[in-house]
């Protein structure tokens, strides 16, 4: 789908970089620790019903990195501000990992401006006896590899060129996601005891195949937000909207409209 | 020059073989390949080592912290300090050095290091280091922050050393409500702070600024890098605007002497290889955990492989790297005044241990370098001009 921008808003002071594409209610994307490097086959088949908006967090990509922002918390009620600045309502919020843990971290601050909330694989919670991956200890080919089941994926990945740019890009977006979720490694102990005051439909994603949150973190993200309800796509790593583009559109599709009802 | 004897009291015990089924001797290399009843053995004979170090008249004997690996067994190097305190009369002891930023309460380093100052009548050298990458994949202190932490650590450890107490100490990271030293630093105004690296712009520019000129160490590094930053800590510190002495620079580096340069070379050959075959071994992603280093490091260290990535380093690529020096006395002699002309140093950190030399080796490398090597190259290298403060107090 043509259309879509790529842009700089200036929120609060601190530059971002934001795509922006289609016409309807507004869907917000909130990227993982690998940052938003493109416009995504998933945001065009999205833009066909909603107005797709999808910022680099502060710290991220092209957009700044600014002095106040130290944790999540900072990030949340960033957002906050983004949502003001930019006037949105009824906002369809759809959050992937480190994503999806700042999606939560929003909601239980506020969720005035929001309609819904999608989590796909989220960060953000702890699950006792559950095995994560540990992606700083990762080389970035074995990262690429462990992202996705099928493994053809993950080899056209890992053969494009990347440019110098990209590749001082994947740099910053891992520093900055080391500062933000070092430790407690990926998650905020305090977010699930208030994880209650999300109010919202919610629709909880996950990959069966994940390797860093395994499909017990999409289980426990169903049982401590009221009335979630858990798609789990098989043959699939931590990317579903990427790696289950159809079932991916599918699901969120039926969520909306049920959520509409 | 001086002499300072380093120990880093590795697990050489090891079996060896622990590369066929691992990738680190850091952080994730399984504790069932350590053995206490080994450890009870090497811990007492290193500390013996040094010992013999203080009767060979070296001036100090030194130790270090390293968490979670094979490479050195003194997670809480103080520990070690305060047994050789006690057991030791003439040496300083240096403590090369307590990682600032992995802990919460720095108070309690300077602490530890007032003890250890007060035990020994003032025989201390206190070491401040960020520790390296792998320490923060096993303290899981945020690498991000190792920067701030560590000077903000450092900021609160002197003012507690050297500002009456009670007062208040507000960073950002350590906010302390009654800082009040009991016990003070007997040194005045506080034991000698000495910064070993591996090499950053960052740390040279800070190590060799005026209101500190600490004595900076490269620590294990290919000659032409060790070279490179001492040159970058005079340059700088001419650019503040003062020569500094050759008592603010130190050289560590493994150190092994025997009868013939043949006979040196064998004997300590399979164990320096060892060294860094199967001691320091790590992949890039533990040793530079994001946020470690700046970015644009970052991306040097990565283009270049890091400094470490020896394909397989052989004895003659680490002798003439000078990652080693090996020889008869003679040869060491000539070596090592040939490379103080070259970097300008005054402080030889010399490890006489190293990775699975055994005990043997080591004490008679040890007795050969004190009798025919130190007494050849005291005057070699001696500080002109006036002396520094990080080294006023020594003896």
């Amino acid at each position: 789908m043509a259309g879509q921008t790529h842009d700089f808003v200036t929120i609060s002071g601190t530059r971002l970089e934001l795509r922006r594409g289609g016409e309807g209610p507004p869907v917000l994307f909130l990227h993982g620790g690998a940052g938003n490097a493109d416009w995504m086959p998933f945001m065009n088949r999205l833009a066909q019903r909603f107005d797709v908006i999808a910022p680099s967090h502060p710290g991220f990509d092209r957009s700044d990195t600014p002095d106040w922002l130290d944790s999540m918390s900072d990030l949340a009620y960033f957002y906050l501000d983004l949502l003001e600045a930019l006037d949105l309502d009824g906002v369809h919020v759809i959050g992937h990992s480190l994503g999806g843990w700042l999606a939560a971290e929003i909601a239980v601050r506020s969720s005035a401006r929001l309609a819904t909330l999608t989590l796909v694989g989220a960060a953000g919670i702890h699950v006792p006896d559950v095995k994560k991956g540990d992606p700083f200890l990762w080389t970035p080919e074995t990262l690429v590899r462990k992202l996705f089941f099928d493994q053809k994926r993950a080899e056209a990945l890992l053969a494009q060129a990347t440019s110098a740019e990209a590749a001082d890009i994947a740099i910053k977006n891992r520093f900055t996601t080391a500062k933000l979720a070092w430790h407690p490694r990926f998650y905020n102990p305090d977010l699930r005891k208030w994880l209650h005051r999300i109010r919202l439909p919610t629709l909880v994603v996950w990959g069966a195949e994940d390797q860093i949150f395994p499909p017990a973190y999409g289980e426990a993200w169903r049982g401590l937000v009221a009335g979630a309800t858990l798609t789990v796509f098989p043959a699939c790593g931590h990317l579903p909207h990427v790696e289950k583009l159809d079932e991916f559109t599918a699901a969120f599709a039926a969520f909306i409209n049920g959520a509409a009802q | 020059m001086r002499f300072f004897c380093f120990h880093l009291m590795p697990y050489g015990a090891l079996d060896l073989s622990w590369t066929d089924e691992h990738e680190s001797a850091w952080v994730t290399l399984p504790n069932r390949y350590y053995d206490p009843k080994k450890g009870f053995e090497l811990y007492n004979r290193y500390l013996d080592e040094l010992i013999y170090a203080d009767t060979l008249g070296f001036d100090g004997i030194c130790v270090n912290e390293h968490h979670q690996t094979a490479y050195g067994m003194m997670p809480a190097p103080n520990v070690l300090a305060g047994a050789l305190v006690r057991q030791t009369r003439n040496v300083r002891i240096c403590v090369l050095g307590r990682a600032l930023p992995l802990v919460n309460n720095p108070i309690y380093i300077a602490e530890e290091f007032a003890m250890l100052d007060n035990l020994s009548g003032g025989r201390l050298i206190a070491g401040f280091v960020r520790g390296i990458g792998c320490e923060y994949h096993a303290s899981m202190a945020n690498p991000g922050q190792s920067h701030e932490r560590f000077h903000e650590a450092h900021d609160l450890i002197v003012q507690a050393w050297t500002r009456p107490g009670p007062f208040e100490f507000a960073g950002k990271h350590f906010h302390i409500q009654y800082v009040n030293l009991w016990p003070r630093p007997y040194q005045e105004p506080h034991p000698p702070i000495w910064i070993p690296s591996q090499g950053s712009r960052e740390t040279i520019e800070w190590a060799s600024h005026p209101d500190r000129r600490y004595t900076y160490l490269q620590t294990f590094s290919p000659i032409d890098s060790v070279a490179k930053y001492m040159q970058q800590y005079r340059d700088t510190a001419v650019a503040y605007g003062y020569q500094p002495t050759t008592d603010q620079l130190g050289w560590a580096v493994p150190v092994y002497v025997a009868e013939t340069d043949e006979k040196a070379l064998r004997e300590a050959k399979p164990h320096a290889e060892n060294f860094y075959a199967k001691f320091i071994k790590s992949p890039l992603e533990y040793r530079l955990p994001p946020g470690y280093t700046s970015m644009s490091s970052m991306k040097a260290m990565i283009e270049s492989k890091f400094k470490y990535s020896l394909a397989s380093p052989d004895m003659d690529a680490l002798v003439s790297r000078g990652m080693i020096i090996c020889g008869s006395p003679s040869t060491v002699v000539e070596k090592l005044e040939a490379y103080q002309a070259r970097l300008g140093f005054r402080n030889l950190i010399s490890m006489m241990q190293f990775a699975t030399l055994p005990h043997e080796l080591t004490m008679k490398s040890m007795a050969m370098f004190a009798a025919e090597v130190m007494p050849r190259l005291r005057s070699v290298g001696e500080p002109t001009g006036r002396p520094v403060r990080s080294m006023a107090a020594a003896k």
